[in-house]
């Protein structure tokens, strides 16, 4: 492989997150490089969105190192907006944007921060929409979308702003059951063009098949880091295994 | 029945002197609420921002149109401004109606804006817009929407309170009406007309307040 595929698109030292007296992540350390895709795993409350939310600066760390591309990155050296470009984020309730078409969605970031013209960023657009399946819904509200095709648009807006990381924080937790395979399948397909990509997801099919890790979280703490199909059978701690019993 | 007729009389036959005070009530609301939807996001604006000092000048303001009449604030700002500042009966009557209405209308935007689901703050900022730039695009068009009502509402109350104006001298629809009458000695007639003409303006306010509702609907 070429070095490129090596370098470490994301790396987190000691990293600390407290809310007041809450800590809520405990000197976590985690490296993704390029191409990788990592499913987080953990309780709810285990501190996996704080973490996501930490990695493209929603939430500000109270200690430690945020790595992104080999550059740390401090809100007071750095454009936290310019960050947040190169890391895509997408959210358990789609948080669309209610007062725009679909394709408005879409164009919104790349016209108004990229500075992008109108016409490209339709016709970018307009390529992204069609390739996560809603080619025919350019001029429509969210409000008339499915979940899952919520969720796509979600994932189409994100990648209009070409980010080089995209996080996931429980993209389908919110969806109907028959509307979970669409919207894993869009997202298999963006890994497999070699999207980097951390996943908040308790779909172990998907983890399985499309994770290169999986990252177990326990009480605002990483626990157990292994393949996902190493650290689903064969956890070697025993807080790994007491979850996998509760969810499985 | 010749008391209908009198009525009908004195309504038709003060329709011109009318007109001219439905032409400043109505030039007067609109600059007056045009003012203080200006005033009113500006405020509701310091209220949600994290700085305490800009949190409590909003505070002070809306308490002190709270807790006095708006008949005094008119006086205050009319002696105030005209007297020491030279500036003319229109826009001091103007003035002191967007003072009060602007705490109104600041706490209404203010309920809008936060009532809008913070998830639509975070997917701004995840696309890398700023603070301003997504209050901009992403709330505050969400929360005009929201408001449209309550600001409807508003606006009736602000054109209602406009004849208070009548008392620093202006000759708005009441100014008209409580001359009429008082030159006449024939106050109820002046007093039913000048009730049908704001009766019609709210019937047309609230009609364009429906309309415009129905028309973002379909958005949502
Ligand atoms: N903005 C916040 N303010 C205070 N506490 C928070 C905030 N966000 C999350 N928490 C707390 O942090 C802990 C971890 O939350 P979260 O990261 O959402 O966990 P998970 O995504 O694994 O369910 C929880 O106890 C939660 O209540
Ligand atoms: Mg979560």
């Amino acid at each position: 492989m070429d070095t490129l595929n090596n370098q470490e698109m994301i790396k987190v030292n000691k990293l600390n997150k407290s809310f007041g007296n809450l800590h809520v992540l405990k000197n976590i350390n985690l490296t993704v490089k390029e191409s990788d895709v990592v499913v987080l795993v953990g309780a709810s409350g285990s501190g996996k969105s704080t973490l996501l939310r930490c990695l493209n600066f929603l939430e500000i760390k109270n200690s430690g190192q945020i790595i992104i591309e080999g550059e740390q990155i401090e809100k007071d050296t750095h454009d936290l907006n310019k960050i947040r470009q190169k890391v895509g984020m997408v959210f358990q309730h789609f948080n669309l944007f209610p007062h725009m078409t679909v394709l408005q969605n879409v164009i919104e970031a790349p016209i108004q921060v990229k500075k992008q013209t109108k016409q490209e960023a339709i016709e970018e657009g307009k390529y992204l929409l069609e390739k996560v399946g809603l080619g025919d819904k350019y001029d429509v509200y969210p409000s008339t979308l499915s979940g899952g095709q919520k969720q796509r648009v979600a994932i189409a807006r994100a990648l209009a702003m070409k980010p080089d990381v995209m996080l996931f924080d429980e993209p389908t937790s919110a969806l109907d059951p028959e509307l979970v395979g669409e919207v894993l399948a869009t997202m298999k397909e963006l890994a497999e063009e070699g999207m980097t990509m951390v996943v908040v997801t308790h779909e172990m099919g998907f983890a399985r098949e499309v994770a290169d890790w999986a990252v177990y979280m326990h009480e605002g703490k990483i626990i157990e880091v292994g393949s996902p199909n190493e650290l689903f059978d064969n956890p070697k701690e025993k807080r790994t295994q007491a979850f996998l019993s509760s969810v499985l | 029945m010749s008391a209908i007729t009198h009525f009908f009389e004195i309504f038709t036959g003060s329709i011109d002197v009318f007109l001219d005070g439905l032409w400043i009530t109505i030039k007067l609301s609109v600059v007056s609420l045009l003012i203080a939807f200006i005033i009113g996001l500006f405020f509701a604006i310091l209220k949600i921002s994290n700085i305490k000092i800009l949190q409590w000048i909003a505070d002070a303001y809306i308490w002190i149109v709270r807790g006095t009449p708006l008949i005094v604030q008119i006086f205050i700002l009319f002696y105030g401004l005209t007297d020491i500042l030279l500036i003319p009966m229109f826009w001091a009557g103007a003035a002191g109606l967007a003072f009060h209405s602007g705490a109104y209308i600041a706490e209404i935007i203010r309920g809008a804006i936060q009532s809008i689901d913070k998830g639509q703050r975070e997917a701004g900022r995840s696309l890398g817009m700023s603070r301003g730039l997504t209050m901009r695009r992403i709330i505050l068009p969400q929360a005009f929407r929201r408001a449209v009502p309550s600001l409807g509402n508003q606006f009736i109350i602000g054109i209602k309170d406009s004849s208070l104006v009548s008392f620093i001298g202006m000759q708005d629809l009441f100014g008209v009406a409580s001359t009429m009458g008082s030159n006449s000695f024939d106050y109820l007639p002046y007093y039913l007309t000048v009730a049908i003409y704001y009766l019609l303006i709210v019937l047309i306010l609230t009609y364009v307040v429906n309309l415009t509702e129905k028309k973002l609907a379909r958005s949502d």
